[in-house]
């Protein structure tokens, strides 16, 4: 039996995790959830690489600690899809609540429409985990506060999103942060400042726009040929010049 | 040169008549004290931090060490210290930071409050002959057991939440690698498992060579989320979260780049050399509901087969704080008094924010016995015990176990220099330096540590006799069993209290 169904109405979240667990130990590779309605931690801990394919709306911290599995939420989601997430993938066809990828340390998050505040905060990146966020609509506050590693892509438009939310990248000592379209100095963050995305940079990005398009739909072509800026920590150390010794 | 030179900090003298000219200090010395030049041994006083290593290992006592050898004009308000850290702050514009605990001269509660012992009435037991339980279970105790009696037996039905079963009430606190170094933690991680006790991770991920003694760690989840992924959950023993700290209470912490080495980076999996920033709020705690959403994440992640403990640095609110904790799912609070230590700690806070363990502990006990969810939580007492003393007087204000810290160090030959921040530790304990690490043998410092333990765990059981106590759970919160010494009324009122005499 490769596919599973379970029927997550009125579900407490242990139990429904109990199921989603019980059947990737007996091997089931494709679990679907009907019916979920604000079921928080779902996935938590989860290791492997079954994809759960999630209708409705997951409560908060959805894959936290996850590593492996592949989550596909029809619906939206509460906050902090991805929370300390160490591998695999949540592709969210909706919106997502505030601290989206909450330090992040591997694997990838799409949510094709917007974000809360202070999405990406603290992600971090070590040897071959690199944790990648892309935002296809707005996003609030401080995106990427306190960014030590990993890669956060905004492809907002900005006709329709137009950036006006502060503090990106306030106290970012590592990673990058990539934005379509320009940024104003004035909506930086402490520690943040700007470039217009090389062609290495580009090159980068490029796979991550194709599977952004590739999961939700839509034609690569456009978003591929528009301007973006990247955001980076201007010291990796920004605490060095602080303190005095007693 | 508007300030000039201040005085040293502690003055050097060689007895030459003594001095052999091994260069055993010279070699031992990391902050470059000694030089020996034309057979004669020279001394730059102003470099030495006290920290003893070249008199530990002068075969001859022919150092000597005296601490401010010059004077000021005396002033009761402008002190020594004052007026130093204003040049200092005058010069460099910066905030002070210092190492170990609270420095300044608060009075100690624990040594106004004095323990009881029996005479005629009630008979002192004698640990030697009778079995004296020292067992402490951390976890939540139902309020209620459903039993089912029958001709087999009893069977329990109500479910019970895990609890870690500790020997001895002595534990030993969370001092990160990165903080400490790799020896240091296998010496503790030794001693714990020996001793049947636990120790914590700290906030920077679970060395692959501590996997043996994994069964006896407590690993720590902070707001850097350093080294937490699922393996290292699974692994622990318990889970910590960690709140604040006593030493730093209200603000984050940064492990600086020079202390990422390629070992310390593997843990806390960040890259070699970047600074580790743990700030100052979890991000995804704003509210005691938040916190309880982190303490079911964790569960959950783990299902539900370990304790989660919260630490919190004791504030003035820590009673009410504290009965939102237990009310979060949470197993175990920890409660992180004002003399906790830390490798660095901006001095401003060390000194002059939070509140003593001895009030702290017995108001959050007190408040959470009113409330009727004593048993919700086990509390676990930490920041500056320093004798088994301290572990009877803390207990019977209320802790189920205490946290130690810097009494394991010192264990291991910490001489409380607090110079942790510079990373040059002489004892191999504060620092990442591999010929500095390779001073502390763990094998021995191990013994050290345990022998600790255990003179520790004689004593409270000598005293636990003397007062006719035989189960350390008579002795929790039992505070007819302590009365206060020149404690002011209000002091008395806090840890509930009477005075000698009455």
């Amino acid at each position: 039996m490769n596919t599973v169904r379970i029927d997550a109405r009125g579900m407490h979240y242990s139990l429904l995790n109990t199921a989603i667990r019980k059947a990737v130990a007996s091997g089931v590779r494709e679990i679907i959830v009907d019916n979920v309605m604000g079921q928080r931690f779902i996935a938590d801990g989860l290791k492997g690489d079954a994809t759960l394919t999630i209708h409705g709306v997951p409560g908060g911290d959805l894959g936290m600690f996850m590593s492996g599995p592949t989550c596909i939420v029809h619906g939206n989601c509460d906050h902090a899809p991805g929370n300390t997430m160490d591998n695999g993938k949540i592709i969210i066809h909706g919106s997502a609540g505030d601290a989206v990828a909450h330090s992040m340390r591997g694997g990838k998050v799409f949510v094709r429409d917007n974000v809360g505040y202070r999405a990406g905060i603290h992600m971090k990146q070590y040897m071959e985990k690199r944790p990648v966020l892309v935002i296809g609509g707005s996003y609030r506050a401080f995106l990427g506060e306190y960014m030590a590693g990993g890669l956060i892509l905004s492809l907002g438009d900005p006709a329709v999103h137009p950036h006006t939310e502060r503090g990106i990248g306030s106290g970012i000592h590592g990673g990058k942060i990539v934005i379509r379209g320009n940024i104003d100095e004035y909506y930086l963050g402490v520690g943040a400042r700007t470039f217009t995305l090389s062609n290495e940079g580009m090159d980068e990005i490029i796979p991550l726009i194709e599977e952004y398009a590739g999961y939700f739909g839509i034609d690569p072509d456009p978003l591929i040929h528009e301007s973006y800026t990247q955001v980076t920590p201007s010291s990796s150390r920004p605490f060095a010049s602080k303190y005095t010794w007693e | 040169m508007t300030i000039g030179s201040v005085p040293v900090k502690f003055r050097i003298t060689v007895d030459p008549d003594q001095c052999m000219l091994c260069g055993r200090c010279a070699e031992n010395c990391p902050y470059d004290v000694f030089r020996i030049e034309n057979n004669r041994m020279h001394v730059n006083s102003r470099k030495c931090v006290a920290c003893h290593r070249c008199i530990a290992m002068c075969p001859r006592d022919a150092i000597n060490i005296k601490e401010r050898p010059v004077d000021y004009r005396s002033h009761p308000v402008w002190t020594t210290e004052i007026r130093e850290a204003i040049y200092n702050q005058a010069r460099t514009g910066k905030i002070i930071l210092a190492g170990m605990g609270n420095a300044q001269p608060y009075p100690v509660i624990f040594d106004s409050l004095v323990l009881d012992a029996c005479q005629v009435t009630n008979p002192s037991i004698d640990p030697l002959r009778e079995p004296m339980e020292l067992r402490t279970y951390l976890g939540k105790k139902p309020s209620r057991l459903e039993i089912k009696e029958d001709s087999d037996g009893v069977d329990v039905l109500t479910t019970l939440a895990p609890n870690l079963k500790l020997e001895t009430p002595i534990m030993i606190g969370h001092m990160s690698y990165g903080a400490i170094s790799l020896n240091a933690q296998q010496s503790i991680a030794r001693a714990v498992s020996d001793m049947g006790t636990y120790m914590g991770t700290g906030e920077g991920g679970l060395h692959q060579s501590l996997y043996p003694y994994q069964s006896h760690m407590i690993v720590q989840v902070a707001s850097g989320r350093f080294g937490v992924d699922i393996n290292y959950l699974e692994r622990g023993a318990a889970i910590e979260i960690k709140i604040g700290q006593g030493a730093k209470p209200g603000i984050g912490g940064h492990l600086p780049g020079e202390k990422v080495c390629e070992d310390v980076s593997c843990t806390r999996m960040i890259p070699v050399g970047s600074d580790a920033i743990s700030p100052a709020p979890h991000h995804d705690i704003y509210s005691i509901e938040d916190l309880k959403q982190l303490v079911r994440s964790l569960k959950e992640a783990t299902e539900w087969k370990k304790p989660v403990f919260v630490k919190i640095a004791a504030v003035h609110n820590a009673a009410a704080i504290a009965a939102g904790i237990a009310r979060s799912s949470a197993d175990v609070v920890v409660i992180d008094g004002f003399r906790g230590g830390t490798g660095a700690a901006p001095k401003v806070f060390r000194d002059h924010v939070g509140i003593p363990i001895e009030a702290a502990i017995a108001s959050v006990d007190a408040k959470l016995r009113a409330q009727g969810i004593r048993n919700q939580v086990s509390l676990i007492a930490s920041g500056g015990i320093r004798e088994s003393a301290d572990v009877a007087k803390v207990i019977a204000l209320g802790a189920d176990a205490v946290y130690i810290g810097t009494a394991a160090l010192v264990a291991m030959g910490c001489r409380v220099c607090g110079t942790c921040y510079r990373g040059l530790c002489p004892w191999g304990i504060a620092t990442q330096r591999p010929d500095l690490v390779a001073r502390l043998d763990p094998e021995v410092a191990s013994k050290n540590v345990a022998n600790l333990i255990h003179a520790w765990t004689l004593e409270l059981s000598e005293l636990m006799g003397a007062a006719g106590i035989n189960s350390i759970g008579s002795l929790r919160g039992n505070r007819d069993r302590l009365r206060g010494y020149l404690l002011d009324e209000s002091m008395m009122n806090v840890l509930d209290v009477k005075s000698v005499g009455a």
